[in-house]
């Protein structure tokens, strides 16, 4: 067993060691139920797919991603442990990423949780069950995209509400990246490619194919390289604020 | 041996640490002292490679801290200022953990943390979760962490701070009986602790070093370095006795009808100060040399400093 996976797990079984992950799981599932069939219209579209249930995904990971995130390293800075952790024998990559895969699997567990309302369209009717699958994937890697942004956040101050406050905006802001509310604001003289390549920076258009049950590398590669960018981020901010 | 040469370390403008060199060997115990504010934690963090040097550098035992990071870490155990520890976890999880990364596997990790629950007293209390557990529990764990690995060199920043009387002997003890074929180096303002535990002591000030010696030739620096107090058991003023006295001494008055009297260059003075007491029946309730003062030497070599800024 390696540094990474030592680090990994006291960070999962310090979710569950508090209510944390009890919460997270709940108010997660809840949520999810009210997006899915409320707001949704799950029985009313009479179609057996999970579409109304994933697109509420992006929206929801935006309040309840930073949640988790906030504390990541805000709170190792605030109760001094961030000078424990890094005067152990690890490197700083282990921890960053340790930390992060340990946030990232609590997401996965609640994400996992939600099968009921697989069983539920299974039950009713007779959905892709790959595409739902695909989609469960999609899902998972943007929050994983939330997370890492947050993670970054949470690295750069010692209050965990400040962390809160800023990964929410800036993940708001690669939510709605791509509609048009954000791409009027860009001047006529802008040309096009440019707008195109900002918008596809956004998590949407990704997530939406993935979703769609359009396995397409590029999507995950996208995600891939999101969260190893601001993780990479994480590290360097960590490495320059130390001091403070 | 932990070598630091020219060590250095700047937040922006500020020098928090200028140009530090020392060394410490094996079976030393170094005190760090320094009023707050001196650099004595900054130090720390840099020896123990959390932060980096602006210049200068830091060997453990031939590793650079800065070239070798890991290897170097390997042999620090490391109690940082107010020993942080995970408080959601319990003791025994906590330690458990810390073994873990300190590369202990299976039965060897329980029989570390076994181990160091004995040393440091701490088996009552192992199941609790460490945010229940009083501040003097909480050092032990923050100690016991530090120590789990029997580790060449240990750093301990203000390991006694804000415990009660018995809790400091008791880490004193502790500190005592490991120091064995260890570097030990810990930073303190508690000037008792230094002549408790330290067979060495480094003052600095403003990131720079004053004095450094055992705590016997730093009180030796002293101005009440072999100065006689004398206690009366009635008021007497000894001063035109004194004058028979071949050297200038000073006559400090105490209270309580007790005297000390210190020659202005730090000679023996005492035989020469009992024969007059005997002539002149000088009405004695007690009577001893001082070995000199720490807090003395602390305050005059840190003021200095502050007078040629």
């Amino acid at each position: 067993m390696n540094n990474l996976s030592i680090i990994f797990r006291r960070e999962l079984l310090s979710y569950f060691a508090t209510p944390l992950a009890y919460i997270f799981i709940v108010i997660f599932l809840i949520t999810n139920g009210v997006f899915t069939f409320d707001l949704g219209g799950f029985y009313l579209r009479g179609q057996a797919d999970l579409l109304p249930f994933f697109s509420f995904h992006p929206w929801l990971y935006l309040f309840m991603v930073p949640a988790i995130a906030m504390a990541l390293w805000a709170d190792e800075r605030k109760t001094g442990t961030i000078e424990l952790l890094l005067t152990l024998p690890i490197k700083l990559s282990e921890a960053v990423l340790g930390k992060f895969l340990a946030a990232w699997v609590l997401i996965g567990i609640a994400l996992v949780l939600t099968f009921p309302i697989w069983v539920t369209v299974n039950y009713l009717g007779d959905p892709d069950n790959g595409v739902i699958f695909a989609a469960y994937i999609g899902s998972w890697f943007m929050a994983g995209g939330f997370l890492a942004i947050g993670s970054c956040m949470s690295a750069c101050t010692k209050n965990a509400v400040i962390a809160f406050i800023l990964t929410v905006s800036i993940c708001f802001t690669f939510v709605i990246m791509g509609s048009p509310i954000l791409l009027n604001i860009f001047p006529e003289w802008v040309p096009q490619y440019l707008v195109d390549a900002f918008s596809t920076l956004g998590f949407l258009p990704h997530f939406d194919s993935i979703s769609k049950g359009v396995l397409d590398i590029r999507d995950f590669l996208y995600f891939t390289i999101f969260i190893t960018a601001w993780l990479l981020a994480s590290a360097v901010v960590i490495e320059i604020k130390k001091a403070n | 041996m932990i070598k630091i040469k020219s060590l250095t370390k700047k937040f922006d403008q500020f020098k928090a640490v200028s140009d530090l060199n020392f060394e410490v060997s094996e079976g030393e115990v170094l005190g760090f002292l320094g009023p707050n504010g001196a650099g004595k934690s900054t130090t720390m963090k840099v020896i123990t490679g959390f932060l980096s040097p602006s210049a200068g550098t830091v060997e453990i035992d031939g590793y650079d801290i800065i070239e070798d990071p890991l290897k170097a870490k390997e042999l620090i155990g490391y109690l940082p200022e107010g020993a942080p520890c995970y408080a959601d976890m319990s003791v025994l999880e906590f330690l458990s953990f810390i073994a873990e990364i300190r590369g202990f596997r299976n039965e060897d990790a329980v029989e570390r943390v076994q181990n160091v629950l004995d040393l440091v007293d701490l088996q009552t209390v192992c199941q609790q979760s460490i945010d229940t557990l009083s501040k003097g529990f909480k050092r032990r764990v923050g100690l016991a962490q530090a120590i789990i690995h029997d580790p060449k060199v240990l750093i301990l920043d203000e390991p006694t701070d804000g415990l009660d009387p018995n809790q400091k002997h008791h880490v004193r003890e502790l500190i005592k009986n490991l120091a064995k074929d260890k570097i030990v180096i810990i930073s303190t303002h508690i000037l008792e602790e230094v002549t408790a535990v330290c067979s060495r002591a480094i003052i600095i000030n403003s990131g720079e070093i004053v004095a450094d010696g055992t705590p016997n030739e730093l009180e030796a620096r002293s101005k009440y370095h072999h100065a006689v107090v004398v206690s009366f058991s009635e008021a007497y003023n000894p001063q035109r006795d004194l004058s028979e006295l071949s050297e200038l001494v000073v006559v400090e008055e105490n209270g309580n009808a007790s005297v000390t009297i210190l020659s202005n260059n730090k000679s023996p003075i005492f035989n020469k100060i009992s024969e007059i007491a005997r002539t002149k029946n000088w009405p004695i309730s007690e009577m001893h040399v001082n070995r000199g003062q720490l807090e003395d030497v602390f305050r005059v070599v840190t003021s200095q400093m502050r007078e040629c800024d």
